[in-house]
């Protein structure tokens, strides 16, 4: 399968991402990458969309539900989000969609910070395989793929996509 | 690393994941719910065979940050309590389902002949054993001194006090050599410095005046009060008059120089209040970075699988 | 009955033989060395091709545990112990339940021992009353029921005028003085040499001048009252060129070190290993050298094996817990082989240390194969391969550093009074 363009990606998420907003009337967002590539979508977006409150970024490491089968990763960081989270409107942004356990890693992290008004996905790509019932709410481009199969970001100076066996 | 035992087990590798794991989990103290939920259903018991306030507890609250239930043992240990009975005692708790046990003890040795002795599942933190280790007391005190100068390279640290009986300047010692720290001092009478201190890698000052100068880390320890009887020191007074950490004292060392302690502190025998109080002291941090630093090691001792196999979406 | 043991290397050092020989026994005596005696026809025969004849060793110091510690071993399953290590003799201490402070007590062990019949048992008396330092043992009654001499072990003693008087009273005795030169103030519940390995573990150490100090106390009053001494287990090199210059000085004074002192240092410790725990410790690489030096240069005179059996619980704790020394009688053999084999003593000058010169010490009729005495004899395998562990162990005690390690040298025959006490069953 041939590479997609991350950029063009990007760009066509940032602009569904506004017309959301907009059908949603979400004027002030708070915009949470989870860490490593979903920061690097969500810097993008925050400068397309001009957003002028701090990014959010989250580890989930913590969070995940195979801590103790994974261990902790040596690239652990720390999570940063605004120190008040309750009211607002919180856009989650993260690469791939796949199995959606990150997604609920990242929910639970993000209400331990506080109570959001409300929270909504946005991905780059949504691929089959999900194991819990979650659903992006803005998607760059859905994939068909086979288990096997891996998509695998790259960045952030560009942000390529590459599908692997 | 499923016990954790002494420092000088770890590599600098080990060593620094510990650090930035800690880093990480300093970001949980600032929310709403200070708390993850990383060792959800996981049993830690706080043994303690010697009393210990301030250690018990931040083991306690950095296992229940991390979701853990937390139990806590604590042990009057006499003369007359044998070994067995320590194994009778951990068996019996082990039958409990227990993942971990954070071992405070009076004799030196004791955590690793528990660690010996325990089903293979459990895993052991040493809170303190004996005059040997405490080796996560260490490790939140280098966590506060990268916190304030990042390069252990260019620094000079000096450890003042009663090196003898100190399990914390044991582990400090090995902990900043791990580090590559440029100049560790020990500075203190003979009669407080163990014999062969030299060969660990430490210039040994027996006065403040000398050892002081240009430190960029200062590191008081506390002075037992039945030192007092041993024939160790004659009196607190001339203890204090000779390496009591004073504000002259203090204007040896490099101008951002920190002062550090373990606690509790005994003021006016080791440290006038004027700087357990002052601008320089980080005494109060050492506490709250002890938290995160506890957290880091349980969850780490936790984790049982190779860092990095999970990889989910 | 008519023994003979036939083709052995023959090492007699008393009678400076070093040769292959046969030996001959009649009656529990040795009758002839080398050619039988006239008409002989024997009764039993063993072939000692490839082996060694060695006088049955002799040990100076073991704990057989009995009367009062039977949990730790009994005075039948040590001898046996004994006898399957090759050693004929032994002394034993005063350190029991109830002390070895009267008469009764060493009449009991005599008893006990004859009744097992493995291995010569001699016992060495309380200096002491209770071993508590402060009033003298009757010391006329112990010698006259046998005691071989006194000591106080590592008991300390209440003041240096105490000691000066029991010395004095040992020798009007005509009694041999063990001492276990150590200072106990200095000493302060130590549990480790103090150095290094004792500072990183933060065990509470032991100095060196633990044991020069108390040495040189003693050799002061030594000096004054020329009363025979033997000091027991050096462990420090200082210690050995003092008992040097002493013996120059032409002082009364004799000294030994234990066999694991010869092989182990502290480092042996490094991870809180109880069965390391030894009083006086394991010193540095240093003193173990001075140690073997002195072995060479003949100041050390004996070895031993300084036999301590425990039962396990007693090394199941934190080291500091857990009560001091080794169960070592099987393991004195293969090491004194071991020394020859590094070089350190030659085979004839390595077996005078454990039979003619602990003897000599003793003041008993053994340790050697003179025509006419005692036929105590062991016969070696010094090739033989074998492993140290809980099965292979004899003693009750299996607390020894030594668990698993592969030896080589094994006594295949052991004779008392010209009976075997002993065969190694073929594997």
């Amino acid at each position: 399968m041939s590479d997609l363009d991350g950029t063009q990606l990007i760009d066509k998420l940032g602009h569904d991402l506004g017309v959301f907003m907009r059908a949603r009337d979400i004027t002030e967002p708070l915009l949470v990458g989870i860490r490593t590539g979903g920061v690097w979508v969500a810097e993008r977006i925050q400068s397309m969309l001009e957003i002028e409150d701090e990014l959010g970024v989250l580890d989930i490491t913590f969070y995940r539900d195979d801590f103790s089968r994974a261990g902790i990763q040596p690239t652990v960081k720390p999570s940063h989000l605004p120190l008040n989270v309750t009211d607002r409107h919180i856009i989650l942004i993260d690469d791939v969609l796949y199995t959606g356990r990150t997604v609920r890693a990242a929910l639970n992290e993000i209400f331990d910070y506080g109570r959001p008004a409300s929270v909504s996905l946005a991905i780059l790509v949504e691929r089959n395989g999900r194991e819990l019932p979650i659903q992006a709410d803005v998607v760059g481009t859905r994939l068909n793929l086979e288990a096997r199969q891996q998509v695998q970001l790259s960045g952030p100076q560009p942000i390529v996509l590459e599908i692997v066996d | 690393m499923r016990h954790f035992l002494d420092i000088s087990r770890l590599d600098r590798k080990a060593l620094t994941h510990i650090l930035d794991t800690a880093k990480s989990f300093t970001s949980v103290d600032g929310r709403a719910v200070k708390k993850v939920p990383l060792l959800r259903g996981k049993t830690i018991v706080n043994l303690f065979f010697e009393p210990s306030t301030r250690t018990r507890t931040t083991f306690e609250l950095a296992a229940k940050r991390l979701s853990a239930d937390v139990l806590n043992i604590s042990i009057a240990t006499s003369a007359t309590v044998k070994g067995e009975s320590l194994l009778d005692t951990l068996f019996s708790l082990e039958a409990m389902n227990t993942d971990i046990f954070i071992v405070r003890h009076p004799e030196s040795g004791a955590a690793d002949f528990i660690a010996k002795h325990v089903a293979p599942h459990v895993s052991i933190i040493n809170a303190g054993d004996g005059r040997h280790a405490h080796p996560t007391q260490a490790l939140l005190d280098v966590f506060t001194i990268r916190e304030h100068h990042e390069d252990f390279s260019k620094l000079r640290v000096a450890i003042v006090g009663d090196i003898l009986h100190s399990r914390v300047a044991r582990s400090q010692i090995e902990a900043l050599n791990i580090l590559g720290t440029r100049e560790i001092r020990v500075i203190a009478p003979r009669t407080l410095l163990p014999a062969n201190i030299e060969q660990v890698g430490v210039q040994v000052f027996q006065n403040c005046w000398q050892g002081l100068r240009d430190v960029d880390v200062i590191i008081m320890l506390r002075l037992q009060k039945e030192r007092m009887q041993g024939a160790f020191i004659p009196s607190e007074h001339e203890y204090f008059q000779l390496y009591g950490l004073t504000p002259e004292r203090l204007a040896l060392a490099s101008p951002d120089a920190i002062v550090m302690h373990p606690g509790p502190i005994n003021r006016g025998v080791e440290i006038s209040s004027e700087v357990a109080d002052g601008p320089r002291s980080v005494i109060l941090q050492q506490v709250e970075y002890g938290i995160a630093v506890r957290m880091a090691i349980l969850s780490i001792a936790i984790s049982t699988g190779d860092p990095g196999d999970g990889d989910e979406t | 009955m008519k023994l003979e043991i036939l083709n052995g290397h023959l090492v007699d050092p008393a009678n400076d033989i070093d040769e292959v020989a046969d030996l001959f026994i009649v009656g529990g005596k040795v009758a002839a060395v080398r050619k039988p005696p006239s008409a002989w026809e024997a009764d039993h025969t063993i072939n000692a091709a490839n082996k060694l004849i060695l006088p049955g060793l002799v040990e100076l110091s073991a704990s057989l545990r009995q009367p009062g510690q039977e949990h730790k071993a009994t005075i039948r399953t040590e001898t046996k112990a004994a006898a399957a290590a090759g050693i004929t003799s032994l002394a034993c201490l005063p350190t029991t339940n109830p002390v070895v402070d009267s008469p009764a007590e060493v009449e009991l062990i005599e008893q006990l021992s004859q009744d097992s019949g493995h291995c010569k048992v001699y016992v060495i008396g309380a200096l002491t009353r209770g071993l508590k330092g402060e009033n003298l043992s009757e010391m006329a009654a112990l010698k006259a029921t046998g005691c071989v001499g006194v000591t106080n072990v590592l008991h300390p003693l209440k003041s240096p005028l105490v000691l000066r008087r029991a010395m004095e009273y040992a020798s009007s005795q005509a009694l041999t003085v063990f001492t276990h030169p150590l200072d106990h103030h200095l000493a302060n519940h130590g549990c480790v040499h103090e150095g290094l390995t004792g500072l990183r573990l933060g065990l509470p150490g032991i100095p060196a001048a633990a044991e020069t100090a108390a040495l040189a106390f003693h050799l002061a009053l030594i000096e004054e009252l020329n009363v025979r001494t033997h000091f027991c287990r050096l462990s420090t090199w200082r210690a050995v060129n003092m008992i040097a210059r002493a013996q120059q000085d032409h002082l009364p004074v004799t000294a030994d070190a234990s066999i694991l002192h010869l092989f182990l240092t502290d480092h042996d410790i490094r991870d809180f290993d109880g069965l390391c725990h030894n009083l006086p410790p394991y010193r540095t690489q240093q003193d173990r050298d001075g140690l073997r030096k002195g072995l060479q240069d003949g100041t050390l005179s004996a070895v031993c094996a300084d036999h301590q059996p425990h039962e396990i619980e007693a090394k199941l704790a934190p080291f500091q817990s857990t009560e001091p020394g080794s169960s070592t009688l099987e393991s004195l053999l293969p090491l004194i082989l071991q020394l020859v084999d590094e070089g350190v003593l030659d085979l004839k000058e390595a077996v005078r240390r454990v039979t003619q010169q602990p003897a000599e010490i003793l003041g008993i009729a053994a340790g050697n194969l003179s025509v006419g005495s005692e036929a105590d004899v062991c016969v070696v395998d010094p090739g033989l391969d074998w492993t140290l562990n809980s099965e292979t162990l004899l003693s009750r005690g299996k607390n020894t550093p030594l668990l698993g390690h592969r030896f080589k040298g094994r006594a295949t025959h052991t004779i008392l009074g010209g009976k075997l006490v002993f065969q190694l069953e073929p594997e």
